[in-house]
């Protein structure tokens, strides 16, 4: 396989004007990413994980560093690098297939696309939805909507900005292990943003845990459990403790430093 | 609760209007004080307490309406006045969702047009009607003109609010999705615009319905607002009466026609009011 890293972050800064000076987003970042790995990179919020992922797909520019994907330097949005956010975001005027439909970026004919619409309405179980609203489906579907739209395009990366930040407790399981089978079908590279450590830790073959203001990368954490994984496992609550205190130390200092 | 009623009558906008409610807790009390109402009118006439030359008893009405039904004359001129509304709204909205839009989609445009609307959008309509029939005459011309004014404004306004208002996450998917600006526009704008559109487009018709009635009760020689002028005339306060009553009910008419036909278009706004 090739050697050279499928997605490359190298020295990245990223300022916002803000109307008293500038803020510092992200400083320093730097992180490889392997072809059909899973990332998921967790940090408070505010520590510029949503903004490093938008700048990976191409929503914002403006920034000083190196991000490539496949040995390409990033130049706006792309059909390779799908992108997932928290909220659905689908288009209540059209039905789910429709919106389904929305994603495809190259030009198919229509029986194609039909085609592929139905298999992913199967690949995220939602088959016999094609024809609702997204007002007629839950909040796990319609992501599950989302997901598949983000799919038509078969994209090499799939960046995912919370993705299922929005969902009660139980979906979120759920839709954690949905995402695993999508992953392991599709063999999408895909990196994760969460402030969720538990789902950090169940589907990540690696854990970038960011500090914040300004973010960086703290701590990076290989995954070695088989998966599916048991968030009973002693290996997974020592890599759960290890995250905490990466993300905590700080803020414990902090205290001292104030007593 | 009739005070709320009568404010939702006169309500052209209309937002969240309901005309009648049947629901147990108010019964049917749109119908029966409307109905009370009408017999105590109707008894201050048949005893004398009004003079019928001024104020004809309900009776008197409906039969003169019956009579007017039978010979055609209210549905002519009723006619004549739907069909400049309908000529007249549809230049007004044509230019109201093209203007609004342009406006809507580039500050430029609006930045262009920003104090040319804010010193003529404040200027009652009825005011361009001298100034029209000084341009066009007093045919057909000045009321369509006049109509087209009037409707024009509130499309305009909620076009421009519509546009402007677009979910920009929704915006954000497009251009992860590389969609063109006229993908764009077509497809996310446009639609999400829709339901602001369609309150502009039900404000509008509401506003061309006034403004034909009083164009017709300046100059002219057909339509409601004539027959309505041309009766007081003559005294014959019936036929007047007749004619405003018409006018109230064929506005409800039509904005419950355009609320049908938004219901239709717009099945997914679940926040939609039927």
């Amino acid at each position: 396989m090739n050697k050279s890293e499928f997605l490359y972050i190298k020295n990245v800064y990223k300022t916002y004007k803000a109307e008293n000076g500038d803020v510092e987003a992200l400083s320093d970042v730097n992180l490889e990413v392997q072809p059909g790995e899973f990332v998921c990179i967790v940090g408070a919020s505010g520590c510029g994980k949503s903004t490093l992922l938008k700048l990976i797909v191409g929503l914002e520019n403006h920034f000083s560093g190196i991000i490539s994907v496949g040995n390409e330097l990033i130049k706006g949005p792309d059909a390779n690098r799908g992108m997932i956010f928290q909220e659905a975001r689908l288009f209540p005027w059209l039905t789910a297939e429709e919106n389904i439909g929305f994603g495809f970026v190259n030009k198919i004919s229509d029986k194609e696309k039909k085609k592929i619409i139905e298999e992913h309405i199967e690949l995220v179980n939602l088959k016999g939805f094609g024809k609702a609203y997204p007002h007629q489906l839950s909040g796990g579907m319609q992501q599950r909507v989302s997901i598949a739209r983000a799919l038509v395009n078969n994209p090499k990366l799939l960046t995912l900005d919370e993705p299922f930040g929005a969902l009660d407790a139980l979906t979120r399981i759920q839709m954690q292990q949905e995402i695993l089978r999508i992953w392991e079908f599709e063999k999408t590279t895909m990196l994760l943003v969460t402030h969720d450590i538990d789902e950090a830790i169940y589907l990540g073959n690696r854990i970038v845990v960011m500090s914040e203001r300004p973010g960086t990368v703290n701590l990076i954490i290989d995954v070695n459990i088989p998966k599916p994984r048991d968030r009973t496992n002693y290996e997974y609550v020592q890599i759960k403790k290890q995250i905490y205190s990466a993300l905590f130390r700080e803020e414990f200092k902090l205290l001292e430093y104030a007593i | 609760m009739l005070t709320s009623k009568l404010q939702q009558f006169g309500n052209w906008s209309g937002q969240g209007v309901k005309y009648f409610h049947w629901n147990k807790n108010s019964g049917y009390i749109s119908i029966w004080v409307p109905l009370i109402l009408l017999l105590i009118w109707e008894g201050l006439c048949r005893f004398g307490f009004i003079r019928v030359t001024i104020l004809p008893a309900p009776s008197t009405i409906l039969t003169t309406l019956w009579s007017m039904l039978k010979s055609g004359e209210l549905v002519r001129h009723l006619g004549i006045s739907i069909f400049r509304v309908l000529q007249g709204y549809a230049i007004g909205a044509a230019f109201g969702i093209v203007m609004g839009i342009m406006v809507g989609l580039s500050r430029k445009v609006d930045q262009a047009f920003v104090i040319i609307f804010g010193l003529l959008r404040p200027i009652p309509i009825i005011a361009w009607m001298p100034v029209l029939i000084l341009w066009l005459g007093i045919d057909e011309g000045s009321k369509i003109t006049v109509i087209a004014i009037g409707s024009f404004w509130p499309v305009l306004l909620n076009v421009v609010d519509g546009i402007k208002n677009v979910d920009k996450k929704y915006l954000e998917v497009a251009r992860v999705l590389e969609k063109s600006k006229f993908e764009t526009l077509t497809k996310i704008i446009l639609p999400s615009a829709l339901p602001s559109i369609f309150t502009g487009l039900r404000v509008g018709i509401g506003i061309a319905w006034m403004c034909v009635v009083g164009a017709e009760l300046i100059a002219a020689s057909s339509g409601i607002g004539y027959l309505i002028m041309y009766s007081r005339e003559l005294l014959q306060s019936d036929v007047m009466f007749v004619g405003v009553f018409s006018i109230g009910i064929t506005g409800l008419l039509i904005d419950k026609i355009l609320l049908i036909i938004e219901a239709r278009f717009l099945k997914w706004n679940v926040n939609s009011n039927l």
